[in-house]
């Protein structure tokens, strides 16, 4: 029989969710349940002069509405989870509904409750609300001058924490042959999962019991955070995140909205639903990235990088949302020095409030924006001593003896061969032809550039003593209950609720090969805190690396309760029972045997068990593993750019990843996908625009560019496959290696593209005016 | 995205349909396929008390040929459109834009009557429709006259439409034997309309030399206008390389520029000389 695991089995998901009988959260419906809308602030930084709520009570059909005030001593401001020590971080919690002053454009000041939610809008507008119009702060740069406008009136130029890791004496650079500084702007992003955001909540006078229906990528966290914002204990608080049409990091965050529904729900004793609409959740959901890079990078003319310095000037939005602290410090920090075996680094991040919708994880989350620094400076580099930008990546790449390889930055890289997977993706390309095209094209006015990313990154989070030395406040570990039921076949529980990966196939893949039981045997429960006893969800391409680890040791522990109830019933010793495919066979008599089905049936019967074994087949792990992950690879993009138009068209891209082991090709390959699409998105179109007054201009898909299908040739994808020591598996995160590796692949492709007009640096997204801007004044200078 | 309240009534003749938009007093809107009109419901940017669907009027459907011109029921959908044998005999470049508006679901539901009535100054037709000098029928309470699209176009979403009537058809000239045509989109990447959209019709006499051209843009502006300059540089002369250039940097001249956070003006009158210049060497050159 073939392995299961590493084949490419069909997601066990689709046929549910493909005949429209999945159960997402706008698919709840409850006996007597009304509607929720939120009044949205207009203005991006305003005093609250008053609420009138008088019009809007009286329209038929509404059932209540709130304002801040009606809130007060309800629930709490709900606050992050990531408080970093040694940064004088300065936490700002975001309030049920604003009282005093709204902080961003979208910031909810109302609630209206309606038999419907068609009733619920139209209130909306009966709502009157006075404001005094403050001056706004949207550049994280301009916010911290002193004569800028404060959001919080005790946090000094907006200035929410000052992070630095690791000093270099200017010497270093001053004595350096070659210096290459630049400054990149990571622009914001908007999170745009298929799903927006919703929340179902109803509560039990009687028991005191509330259960909240949410788009949440870690049930476990909402319940953590929830029970201290409603004042509900974690006992009584059931979260259940039904199938999640994405999340992108953006339903990591704990936000208000659903935390505002379940204490109405409590208050009015009925079940309320709101579900965002996409409008709101361009303003009201986190954004992504959003950071200013400047980095300056030492070397010496032989192409050896020796020192880099980084600072990162971070927008953290109008407060601090959950993992809001840790994404330009140390998600982006500890990677700063990427693939290559950097002596030296540095890296400042200062973090600022802006009158702008909070950022918070996206994707990648900090190691794309490190990535991006490092893979344009080094391109940068190679240009400055004329040498090609694979040799300079060759010279620099950790070299493969030195794994596992403290970086300067402190963390230790858990394995790897970089080389290997670059050598693959340059036998992909060909090189040397592409070269020769370039220039023949060139002749003809056609402008062709190729881009190179070997990245690394960080995820698979993490050991939980370290979550807890960065100011998490929470554990990173997983956990897994693997039951195996009379009748055969087998439930498996997963801390790691999924919001799209296809974790039910992979998962029960795992199961199935190491019980060698049929995958339809095998069902995954998760997402919900009541069946699931604790877990710390899915976000930084974590969840095979840790819950499915998780998962494996569970299994592994049903193995070995079955092997003894085998030999009990074989009668022989433990060490005689082989298990293979499903069987327990006596070594060298292949006619005395019991199948896992046998023995899941003996156990729960527990009829005849050996003496100490305890009735039932159930094993549970409790998974923390002793490193982080760091998946690598090298990704090669080929663009045409149009000279007349600056229009960017995506000739090649040649996807090289290094996961550790595979456990389902077709997944995998999917993941890569999405994540390239994802990260070409944002070298290329994607980027929210604000006005100077906090305006959000980029606020629908007629003027947020989505990348489309139709924008990509057949993406060239292969895999190496090293294992990595901290898990059994050998798994490694895939999740966010294109939107780590596509931006500054294509990027440097654009630039080499652009070389013969002398353009140097250009910030994302490359849109195509901006192109052709910098072709016509490339070719003025000439 | 939940519309405000509003009122639904199904018109099944256009006489109805105008009734019901003189009762409306001016709170009536007319629903065709409603691909234009659902969004601007949706964000509330339009708030009409009641919506008059003409979706049930079947003499507004259908292709037929009369003289040297192909006459287009309003209601017929893009994809009715694209799949009849007269347009693709006679009008190929308004199947070749057609094709290029929105995804299959638009195309099916979207009609041609409706592009042009709601007059989005970045959808295709309106450019289309100047070039093949359409002619547009409407019919009001005092019955029905013929207007030239050519000057039907005021604003964004503004025609010269009277509130209580309606676009019943349009008619198209069909160009002459020989010529060639083409409708080559800048695709703003977002959603999909255009920037720039240029529409170009030519056609040589036995000498070589140009004898109709046609050259019109939409996406640039608030409104579609014909490119006359580029038609002047071009008509009577043989067509070069170099005299394409020529009037295809005249592109701008004949139209207002718009701006927004994709493209500034300066980018858009760029754009419209280098897509006349693509559009005119594909069928001259």
């Amino acid at each position: 029989m073939a392995s299961l695991i590493g084949s490419a089995v069909r997601r066990k998901e689709d046929p549910r969710l493909l005949t429209g009988n999945g159960c997402f959260t706008d698919d709840i419906k409850l006996t007597g349940m009304v509607h929720a809308a939120f009044l949205r602030s207009p203005h991006a930084h305003a005093r609250i002069i008053r609420v009138d709520t008088e019009k809007a009570r009286s329209l038929p059909g509404v059932t209540a509405v709130f304002t801040g005030l009606d809130l007060a001593g309800k629930m709490k401001a709900v606050p992050a989870m990531w408080f970093l020590p040694g940064c004088d971080l300065k936490p700002k919690d975001r309030p049920a509904l604003a009282t005093d002053k709204v902080r961003y454009a979208g910031e909810a000041v109302a609630v209206v409750i309606a038999e419907n939610r068609y009733v619920a809008r139209d209130a909306l507008d009966l709502i009157e609300v006075d404001y005094e119009v403050l001056p706004a702060v949207v550049s994280q740069e301009l916010a911290m001058q002193d004569d800028a406008a404060l959001l919080h009136d005790d946090v000094p130029n907006n200035l929410a924490l000052l992070w630095k890791a690791g000093e270099i004496p200017d010497q270093v650079f001053a004595d350096a042959e070659v210096v290459v500084k630049q400054r990149l702007y990571n622009q914001r992003v908007i999170p745009s999962p298929m799903e927006t955001r919703g929340a179902v909540a109803q509560y039990n006078p009687g028991s005191g019991e509330m259960t909240l229906w949410c788009t949440s990528q870690n049930p476990h966290i909402h319940r953590l955070i929830y029970a201290d914002v409603l004042g509900i204990p974690e006992t009584k608080l059931r979260i259940i995140a039904p199938d999640v049409g994405g999340g992108f990091g953006a339903k990591i965050a704990t936000y208000t909205e659903e935390a505002v529904v379940a204490c109405i729900a409590r208050e009015i004793q009925k079940p309320v639903k709101w579900v965002e609409e996409r409008k709101e959740h361009f303003m009201a959901t986190s954004h992504g990235r959003d950071e200013v890079l400047e980095v300056e990078l030492a070397g010496t003319k032989d192409g050896r990088i020796t020192a880099l310095r980084v600072t990162n000037t971070a927008n953290l939005g109008a407060y601090l949302s959950t993992f809001g602290a840790g994404c330009p410090t140390i998600d982006f920090g500890l990677m700063v020095t990427g693939a290559y075996a950097i002596p030296q680094a540095a890296v400042v991040t200062y973090g600022v409030y802006t009158n702008t919708t909070p950022t918070d994880a996206y994707r990648g989350a900090g190691k794309p924006e490190a990535t991006y620094q490092i893979e344009r400076a080094v391109d940068l580099f190679a240009d400055k001593i004329g040498m090609d930008p694979v040799e300079v990546r060759r010279i620099n790449l950790v070299p493969n003896d030195a794994f596992p390889y403290n970086s300067a930055m402190g963390v230790t890289y858990d394995s790897g061969d970089y080389q290997k997977a670059l050598d693959k993706a340059l036998e992909i390309f060909d090189y040397a032809a592409f070269r020769e095209e370039q220039k023949e094209q060139r002749q003809k006015g056609k402008y062709l550039g190729v881009g190179f990313s070997t990245y690394v990154e960080l995820c698979g989070f993490g050991p939980s003593a370290v979550a807890g030395a960065i100011g998490f406040q929470g554990g990173v570990w997983e956990n897994s209950t693997v039951r195996v039921h009379p009748g055969g076949t087998v439930t498996v529980f997963t801390g790691t609720s999924p919001h799209g990966q296809g974790t039910a196939t992979t998962f029960c893949q795992i199961v199935a090969e190491k019980l060698g039981v049929p995958i339809s045997d095998v069902e995954l429960v998760s997402g919900d805190t009541q069946s699931v006893s604790m877990g710390w969800g899915t976000y930084g391409s974590r969840a095979t690396a840790v819950g499915g680890a998780a998962v494996s040791l569970a299994t592994d522990r049903v193995i070995e309760k079955a092997r003894k109830i085998a030999a009990h019933e074989l009668e022989t010793t433990v060490d005689q029972i082989e298990f293979i495919a499903g069987q327990f066979t006596v070594k060298g008599d292949l006619s005395r045997s019991r199948t896992i089905q046998q023995i899941a049936r003996s156990a729960n019967y527990a009829w005849n068990l050996p003496e100490g074994v305890e009735p039932a087949l159930e094993g549970q792990s409790f998974f923390d593993p002793s490193n982080f992950v760091y998946p690598f690879g090298t990704h090669i993009c080929v663009v045409e750019v149009d000279e007349g138009t600056g229009e960017v068209e995506i000739r090649r891209y040649i996807a090289v990843d290094d996961v550790g082991r595979v456990i389902n090709p077709l997944l995998a390959e999917g993941q890569v996908h999405g994540g390239i699409a994802q990260g070409v998105g944002q070298a290329l179109w994607e980027g929210a625009v604000y006005t100077e007054q906090g305006q959000l201009q980029s606020g629908t898909f007629m003027d947020y560019t989505m990348p489309k299908a139709r924008f990509f040739p057949p993406i060239e994808s292969a895999f190496t496959e090293t294992l990595s020591p901290v898990n059994p598996l050998g798994a490694k995160g895939i999740g966010e290696t294109g939107t780590t590796a596509a931006p500054p692949a294509v990027v440097n492709a654009v630039m080499d593209a652009l070389k013969p007009f002398g353009v140097a640096a250009l910030d994302m997204p490359l849109t195509p005016e901006k192109v052709w801007r910098a072709i016509r004044s490339g070719r003025d200078k000439e | 995205m939940i519309p405000s309240t509003f009122s639904y009534v199904q018109a099944h003749s256009v006489e109805e349909a105008i009734r019901l938009l003189r009762d409306s007093d001016g709170e009536g809107k007319l629903l065709a396929g409603g691909h234009s009109l659902v969004p601007l419901l949706k964000f509330r940017l339009t708030t009409p008390g009641t919506l008059i669907d003409i979706g049930e009027i079947p003499e507004l459907r259908g292709v037929r040929k009369e003289g040297n011109r192909i006459i287009i029921g309003a209601m017929t959908t893009y994809r009715q459109v694209l799949l009849d044998p007269l347009v693709a005999q006679h009008l190929p470049v308004l199947a070749e834009a057609i094709g290029q508006i929105g995804d299959i679901q638009i195309r099916n539901r979207g009609t041609i009557g409706g592009n042009i009535a709601h007059a989005d100054p970045a959808a295709d037709l309106p450019g289309v429709a100047l070039a093949l000098d359409a002619m547009l029928e409407i019919q009001g309470e005092d019955g029905a006259e013929l207007v030239e699209a050519d000057g039907f176009f005021l604003g964004p979403l503004v025609t010269a439409l009277p509130e209580t009537s309606l676009l019943t058809s349009v008619s198209f000239l069909i160009p002459p034997e020989g010529a060639r045509s083409t409708y080559l989109k800048y695709a703003h990447p977002a959603s999909g309309y255009a920037v720039v959209g240029v529409c170009a019709i030519a056609a040589l006499d036995p000498d070589g030399v140009v004898s109709t051209i046609r050259v019109a843009v939409n996406g640039a502006g608030d409104v579609a206008y014909r490119a006359r300059s580029v038609e002047d540089k071009l008509l009577g002369h043989a067509p070069t390389a170099e005299r394409i250039r020529q009037a295809a940097s005249l592109a701008a001249d004949d139209g207002e520029m718009g701006s927004d956070q994709f493209a500034s003006e300066e980018y858009r009158r760029h754009l419209c000389c280098v897509y006349a210049q693509r559009a005119l060497e594909s069928i001259l050159l």
